[in-house]
């Protein structure tokens, strides 16, 4: 998965690289500020009262 | 097809940086030619058989995106080799040992493969969801702060904002003026000198988790602050701004302060302050106490008590959170007790004395 993104990505050493970088960063924002805040709820440890 | 395969890591080898991977290209081109010489007699081009071409191999040795390590790890492989051809007087071992990997290389390929490539397939899917999860910590821990910290100055702004220009959300009537609160809206402020002095939060109204999101929550059925009665609060103890993260640092006698529109209400925490004993308050009622996240008894009018018969004669303040830290096991409840009548903010335009006593 890893090596066919590296080799999918255009532009050379430097535009794989600067490509990596767009991509992780873009996953990390869509995981913490969309994916993250929908599942959280579900999720049991932020159960903080007594019920 | 063969000739596609030997033509893509032809042009494999040649996207590398020749300066610095010169060794590593050096050593696929062999490896590739290793492989070419001996062929696929085995597989011949039958289509349906998932063959792992050079390409793929020496394209997927090229591939993480981390190129130090692969230097390293190429430099010292062909170093190894270099040495154990280049070098008759080796040792033995040593020679044996550089071979295999050559020896290796040449051995058909063929189920093998396929269970390589579906181990490391799986391998990186754990990899990746072990730094999903990482994420998911840092989020719980850090960008949650951030969140919540953003929306408790917005709550901050609205909440002043609302007390000049309504006064009729004010008064803090005995018997819940302020009862009509929309969900998820401040309305007082909580202090807490022994936590620092500029530990304040706004408390928001009810418990959902919506609410707790940007701030300590009012159980919407107890009581209001002041009120006889039960005034009850949960806050997130990690994450979320974790406004009671050190609610277990809070001794007897330590001060407790609401602010509402136009008063400061005092409660003081249970036990004896010379003691430090949670249990000696002559109510019965702790100061401190670690239960079961289903014992609502703690928020009930007289806290602990059961019996909706008997009508509270004080007015106290609860908060709970979890326990221990980063868990949800258990609940952490402090339980406060209100120290004579609320003080008008006209009074006392500096703050009530509890604020500067710590």
């Amino acid at each position: 998965m890893y090596s066919w993104i590296w080799r999918t990505l255009p532009g050379g050493l430097p535009g794989k690289l600067a490509g990596s970088f767009l991509l992780i960063a873009a996953i990390s924002a869509l995981l913490l500020f969309i994916v993250f805040p929908w599942i959280e709820p579900s999720l049991p440890f932020n159960d903080i009262t007594v019920e | 097809m063969r000739t596609d395969r030997t033509r893509e890591a032809g042009r494999e080898v040649s996207d590398l940086d020749r300066p610095i991977w010169e060794e590593q290209s050096a050593f696929d081109e062999r490896d590739t030619a290793d492989i070419e010489r001996v062929g696929y007699p085995d597989f011949g081009d039958d289509p349906s058989l998932p063959v792992q071409p050079p390409v793929s191999r020496s394209g997927r040795h090229q591939a993480p995106p981390k190129p130090p390590h692969r230097s390293r790890h190429a430099e010292q492989e062909s170093a190894g080799l270099a040495q154990a051809e280049m070098d008759p007087d080796a040792d033995p071992p040593m020679q044996a040992l550089a071979r295999v990997p050559r020896q290796d290389r040449t051995r058909p390929r063929g189920r093998g493969d396929l269970v390589r490539t579906g181990i490391r397939g799986l391998g990186q899917m754990l990899i990746t969801g072990g730094l999903v999860v990482l994420l998911f910590v840092v989020y719980e821990l850090l960008v949650t702060d951030l969140v919540t910290d953003q929306r408790q100055e917005e709550l901050t702004d609205e909440l002043v904002q609302n007390w000049e220009d309504d006064p009729t959300l004010g008064p803090d009537l005995p018997g819940g003026g302020l009862s009509e609160i929309p969900m998820g809206e401040g309305f007082a402020f909580i202090r807490i000198p022994a936590l620092g002095t500029d530990y304040v939060r706004v408390i928001v109204q009810g418990t959902t988790s919506g609410a707790l999101q940007q701030g300590p929550g009012h159980y919407v059925e107890s009581a209001m602050p002041g009120e006889l009665g039960n005034f009850s609060l949960a806050g997130h103890r990690t994450g979320k701004g974790s406004p009671f993260i050190d609610l277990d640092v809070l001794r007897p006698g330590d001060a407790v302060v609401i602010e509402t529109m136009d008063t400061y209400f005092t409660y003081r925490v249970l036990g004896d302050p010379a003691t430090g004993n949670f249990g000696a308050d002559p109510s019965g009622i702790p100061g401190q106490e670690i239960v079961s996240p289903q014992d609502v008894e703690a928020v009930f009018p007289i806290p602990g008590v059961n019996d909706a018969s008997v009508a509270p004669t004080d007015a106290y303040l609860t908060l709970t959170t979890c326990h221990p830290k980063f868990s949800n096991q258990q609940r952490l409840i402090i339980h406060a007790v209100l120290e004579g009548p609320g003080l008008s903010k006209a009074d006392y335009p500096d703050g009530p004395p509890a604020m500067t006593e710590a």
